[in-house]
C-alpha cells in the first residue's frame, strides 16, 4: 500500500509514468489533457528525465520517435485534434516497432469541436490512425486509479512487444480528482533487453532504425507479415475487461472508459428495481475482448451499446457478439455525455418492450 | 608517405546517388570529420526524407530515418536522452526549409546541441526536380515550367540568414562542393560545426550548396558552373554566426 493522494487524471497519469520509468515527455498544450505536460515539467527533472515544450504535437511525437529509439521509457500525450497531428509520427514509430506510451484525453469533434469530454476518436484509435496496416494497444480506463495503474503497465506492454501503446481517455477523465493509491511500480513481466537502441555503436555493429523497406522487392510485404503475426500474438495474450453482475443478466450493458463508469450506476439502479442488467466493460480496447461478449451473446435476450460518440465502439459489440442478438445504441457525438437515470429509462423499456427496439440517438 | 584512404566511417559500397551529384562528396567529408574526431562509436545520425534517405547505407554509424522534416524533432528526442552523444542531422532543402521549416527555426532556438548538414541544391531531387524552398527567382522546374515567380511562388529562402538572429544558435557556415576550394571550406566547416557540439555550445549548421545535374537536366560539369555562377550569387558562402 502506498502514499493515498488526491489527484487529478491527468496528474495520476503523468505520475504513473514518473513511477514506471519514463524519463523522457515532449508535448504541446492542448485542453482538457494540460496538467499533464504541466506535472511532468518540473516532476520529470525532479526524477533525472527530460520535459520539452514542443513546437507542435508533430514535432512532440517526432521527440517521442527520437527517444524511444534512444532506448528510453518515453511518452506524448495530447486531445483529439493534437493527436490527429501525431498520427504520421505514430505510423512510424509503430512501423519501426518501438516503444513509447500516447495518451489521448478525447474531446469534442469533428474539428476544432469542443473542450467537453468524448469518445468519438474510438476509430482513429483501435482502427489505425495513421497511414498503412499497423495497430495501437489501446487501453479504455474510467477511473483515475485504473489510469495510474494502467499507465505503468502501458510502459511494459510497450516494451513487451516493441509497440506504441495509446491511453484512450476522454475529459472527465482527465479533470476529475480521486484520492489515489500511489502504488509503485512493479513491471508486469521480465522485459526484453532494448537491443535496438541507438546508443553509438561503441563495441558493436552500427545499428539502423527506420522504415523505408524497398529492398527486396517483397520486404515490405514480409515486414507487414511479421507485424500481423505480432499483433495476432498481443491479441491471444492480451485482454482486460470488468464484467458486473453479467452471470444471470437479460439485458446486457456494453460501454467502456467514463460511460462504462456511468453505466455501471445504471445496471445498479437497474438491479434495485429487479430488473437482471449487467456489463462488461472492456478495458483493452484494442485488442478488443471478444470471449466476454461471445458468452454473454448465448445468454442475454439483448445487449445496449452506451457511448460518448455517435457510434463507433458499437460496431465491434456487435462483431464480438457475431450479430446473435440484438445490439441497441444509445450514444450522441460532440462532447455529449449520457446519464445513468437515461440509461436506465431505455434499460426499462427494453425491458417492458422485449421485441422492440429501443435504439434512441436524439 | 600519406595515401588516400576509404575512411572508416564510410562503408566500402557503392552508392546510388547521380553522376555528378554533391551527396557523394558531403558524405565523405562527413566520414572523415567524425574519424578525425574520434567519435563514430559515439554519433548518432539522423537521415532525411530525400535523395539521402538511404544514406544509413554508406556512413557506418548508428542511424535513424525520420520523417520528412522531423529530423531536428527526433534528433531532440535522441540527445535529450543521450547528451553525452553526438548526435547530427543530414537535411535537404525541402525537408529542412519546407515542410520542416517548425522543427528547423524551434530546435535552432532551444539551441538543441546537435549539428545540421543542410544540403541546398535548389531543388526536390528524389521526387524528379520540383519547386524547393530555395530555388532561385527565374529557375524552371516541374512545377515551376515558367521560373519561379516573386509573385505567386516567392523568392528562396536563405536559411543561414534567417536562422543568424535565434540566441540558442552558435555557428552557422555556408559552403559549397563546386571546386576543390570550396570542398575544403566545407570540411572546415563541418569539422568546426561537430566541434561546437562537443564543446556543448548549441545549435550548428552547415548549409552546403551542391550540384544536381540530373534535375538541373545540366551536364555534371555545367552543374559546377551553376554552383559557382548562379546559386553562389543568390547564396553567398562564408560564416553567417560563430560565437
Amino acid at each position: 500500500m502506498g502514499q493515498k493522494v488526491l489527484l487529478k487524471g491527468n496528474e495520476a497519469m503523468a505520475e504513473a509514468a514518473v513511477q514506471a520509468g519514463c524519463r523522457f515527455f515532449a508535448g504541446y498544450p492542448i485542453t482538457p489533457q494540460n496538467e499533464v505536460p504541466e506535472y511532468l515539467s518540473w516532476r520529470l527533472p525532479q526524477a533525472g528525465g527530460v520535459f520539452v515544450q514542443a513546437e507542435s504535437e508533430v514535432a512532440a511525437i517526432n521527440m517521442v520517435f527520437g527517444a524511444a529509439a534512444g532506448g528510453a521509457r518515453c511518452m506524448t500525450s495530447s486531445s483529439s485534434p493534437g493527436i490527429s497531428l501525431k498520427q504520421e509520427g505514430i505510423s512510424y514509430i509503430a512501423a519501426a516497432e518501438l516503444p513509447c506510451v500516447i495518451a489521448n484525453m478525447q474531446r469534442g469533434g469533428p474539428g476544432l469541436g469542443n473542450i467537453r469530454a468524448s469518445q468519438g476518436d474510438y476509430f482513429q484509435a483501435v482502427k489505425g490512425g495513421g497511414h498503412g496496416d499497423y495497430r495501437l494497444i489501446v487501453l479504455g480506463p474510467a477511473y483515475v486509479q485504473e489510469l495510474y495503474d494502467l499507465t505503468m503497465h502501458a510502459f511494459d506492454w510497450a516494451d513487451l512487444y516493441r509497440n506504441p501503446v495509446m491511453i484512450l481517455g476522454d475529459g472527465i477523465l482527465g479533470q476529475i480528482a480521486e484520492p489515489l493509491d500511489i502504488r509503485p511500480y512493479r513491471p508486469i513481466a521480465e522485459l526484453p533487453a532494448k537491443d535496438f537502441a541507438l546508443t553509438g555503436c561503441a563495441g558493436r555493429a552500427s545499428r539502423v532504425v527506420k522504415t523505408l523497406i524497398l529492398q527486396p522487392a517483397d520486404g515490405l510485404v514480409h515486414h507487414n507479415e511479421y507485424l500481423q503475426q505480432k499483433y495476432r500474438r498481443i491479441e491471444e495474450e492480451l485482454s482486460l475487461y470488468e464484467e458486473y453482475e453479467t452471470e444471470d443478466a437479460e439485458i446486457l450493458i456494453a460501454a467502456y472508459g467514463m460511460s462504462g463508469r456511468i453505466a455501471k450506476g445504471a445496471v445498479r439502479r437497474a438491479r434495485q428495481k429487479g430488473i437482471k442488467a449487467g456489463l462488461i466493460r472492456p478495458i483493452t480496447l484494442w485488442p478488443f475482448p471478444k470471449e466476454p461478449f461471445r458468452r454473454a451473446a448465448e445468454r442475454v435476450s439483448r445487449i445496449l451499446v452506451v457511448e460518448m460518440s455517435s457510434g463507433q465502439f458499437v460496431e465491434d459489440v456487435q462483431l464480438a457478439s457475431e450479430c446473435r442478438v440484438p445490439v441497441e445504441f444509445f450514444g450522441k457525438g460532440g462532447g455529449w455525455y449520457p446519464l445513468d437515470t437515461e440509461i436506465l429509462e431505455i434499460v426499462e423499456s427494453m425491458q417492458a418492450n422485449p421485441s422492440v427496439w429501443a435504439t434512441r440517438k436524439d | 608517405m600519406a595515401t588516400f584512404t576509404r575512411p572508416r566511417t564510410l562503408k566500402e559500397t557503392i552508392t546510388h546517388y547521380c553522376p555528378g551529384c554533391g551527396h557523394g562528396i558531403v558524405h565523405r567529408l562527413l566520414a572523415e570529420v567524425i574519424d578525425e574526431l574520434g567519435i563514430r562509436e559515439k554519433t548518432i545520425g539522423t537521415a532525411p526524407v530525400g535523395c539521402a534517405v538511404m544514406m544509413y547505407d554508406y556512413i557506418d554509424c548508428d542511424m535513424i530515418e525520420c520523417a520528412h522534416g522531423r529530423a531536428p524533432a527526433a534528433a531532440t528526442g535522441l540527445k535529450r536522452v543521450h547528451p553525452d552523444k553526438i548526435v547530427f542531422t543530414y537535411q535537404g532543402d525541402g525537408d529542412l526549409a519546407a515542410i520542416g521549416t517548425a522543427e528547423t527555426i524551434h530546435t535552432a532556438n532551444r539551441g538543441e546541441n546537435i549539428t545540421v548538414i543542410f544540403i541546398n541544391n535548389v531543388i526536390y531531387g528524389m521526387t524528379g526536380g520540383q519547386m524547393a524552398p530555395t530555388t532561385m527567382l527565374g529557375q524552371r522546374t516541374t512545377t515551376t515550367p515558367e521560373g519561379r515567380g516573386m509573385h505567386g511562388e516567392g523568392g528562396p529562402i536563405h536559411v543561414c540568414e534567417l536562422l543568424r538572429s535565434l540566441e540558442g544558435v552558435c555557428y552557422l557556415e555556408r559552403t559549397a562542393v563546386s571546386s576543390p576550394s570550396d570542398v575544403l571550406a566545407t570540411r572546415r566547416a563541418i569539422r568546426k560545426a561537430f566541434e561546437c557540439q562537443i564543446a556543448g555550445k548549441g545549435f550548428s549548421l552547415v548549409e552546403v550548396l551542391s550540384m544536381c545535374p540530373t534535375d538541373w537536366k545540366l551536364s555534371p560539369d555545367k552543374a559546377v558552373k551553376f554552383v559557382n555562377h548562379e546559386m553562389k550569387t543568390v547564396f553567398p558562402v562564408g560564416v553567417y554566426k560563430d560565437k
